[in-house]
């Protein structure tokens, strides 16, 4: 077993209105960032836990998205394993 | 008949839904914290509005790790009345008593207004007071009320008259959801969940009594309905 870290990013799926990114978007513009055309804001979530391996650990996020993090009625996710953190003691 | 209010940390409108069910029925009601496990001799059950667990991670999210919850699918799957007011319906879609998800409101604005309802359902647990058709006047006060399903779900949850409230003229849609859905069911009739307040909705001199329809509805025995024992309550 080894200490993976899991950030997981959750979205709003493709299409489904965002208007929490259409104020930030509208905000932006108005800020001068006139070419911004488009804005998203979701989520980030990071997740550390103990798995046999890499593998495993991608899996087993995963599973924790579809059960909890995200909801799929709404929402979208993708999982990645973050190297650990220069100095933290595990890298 | 007696009612158990669930309580959440951050729940907010338990105490009006305690108040409004004993004015509009006359029976009792009890707030039952979240961290019970039994929900004593309730006959009925509401998820009251507010931001239970901070609205933590999504609206409703964590509620299903409450302890009270295994009691509360235990008595939709029994047939019990289980009612779910603003927050409250949040945390049935999330739990999976109730089909859907409610999403922020279409444009910038929390909505807290009074606005029209026609009832689709008089067929429900807590519409059975109502007749199909009628329009109901309720307050609103959500920013994230906007309900949505895939549209393979949407048709399923029409024909089936899953749809037991929808705004209605002259207000109309002031979220954006799907249909102008304002309120569901599960397919037994007995969980609805709904955006709108009936419990501030049940004295005159505060605006309107249309709330105490709903709540009176479960009063009205459908032939058939099951009737819990008080007394086998675990």
């Amino acid at each position: 077993m080894a200490s993976y870290l899991g950030a997981v990013e959750i979205h709003l799926r493709p299409g489904a209105l965002d208007p929490q990114g259409q104020a930030v978007g509208a905000g932006l513009r108005a800020l001068g960032h006139g070419g911004v055309s488009e804005v998203r804001v979701g989520k980030h979530v990071r997740v550390r836990l103990e798995a046999a391996d890499a593998a495993a650990a991608r899996a087993e996020l995963e599973r924790m998205c579809g059960e909890l993090l995200a909801n799929p009625v709404l929402e979208t996710f993708t999982v990645t394993l973050l190297p650990d953190p220069p100095g933290s003691g595990r890298d | 008949m007696r009612a158990a209010v669930i309580v959440f940390p951050g729940s907010n409108c338990d105490t009006d839904a305690a108040a409004a069910w004993e004015r509009a029925t006359g029976g009792r009601a009890d707030l039952v914290w979240h961290e019970a496990r039994s929900l004593g001799a309730a006959e009925a059950v509401i998820l009251p509005g507010g931001f239970a667990h901070g609205d933590y991670l999504r609206c409703g999210a964590l509620c299903r790790f409450s302890p009270i919850m295994a009691a509360v699918a235990a008595a939709a799957a029994e047939g019990l009345p289980v009612l779910g007011i603003c927050n409250g319906f949040q945390i049935l879609c999330e739990a999976g008593l109730l089909p859907g998800a409610l999403a922020r409101n279409a444009g910038l604005s929390f909505r807290c207004e009074t606005v029209s309802l026609r009832v689709e359902n008089a067929a429900t647990a807590w519409t059975a007071g109502c007749r199909p058709g009628q329009v109901l006047r309720l307050p609103i006060a959500h920013g994230e009320g906007r309900y949505w399903l895939p549209p393979a779900e949407l048709a399923e949850l029409q024909e089936r008259g899953g749809v037991v409230l929808r705004y209605a003229a002259p207000e109309g849609n002031p979220n954006g959801s799907l249909d102008d859905i304002a309120g569901i069911c599960s397919p037994g009739g007995n969980v609805v969940g709904l955006m709108p307040h009936p419990e501030r909705a049940v004295e005159a001199l505060l605006g309107g009594e249309d709330g105490a329809a709903i709540l009176r509805s479960v009063l009205a025995r459908r032939p058939g309905a099951p009737r819990r024992e008080a007394a086998s309550r675990a």
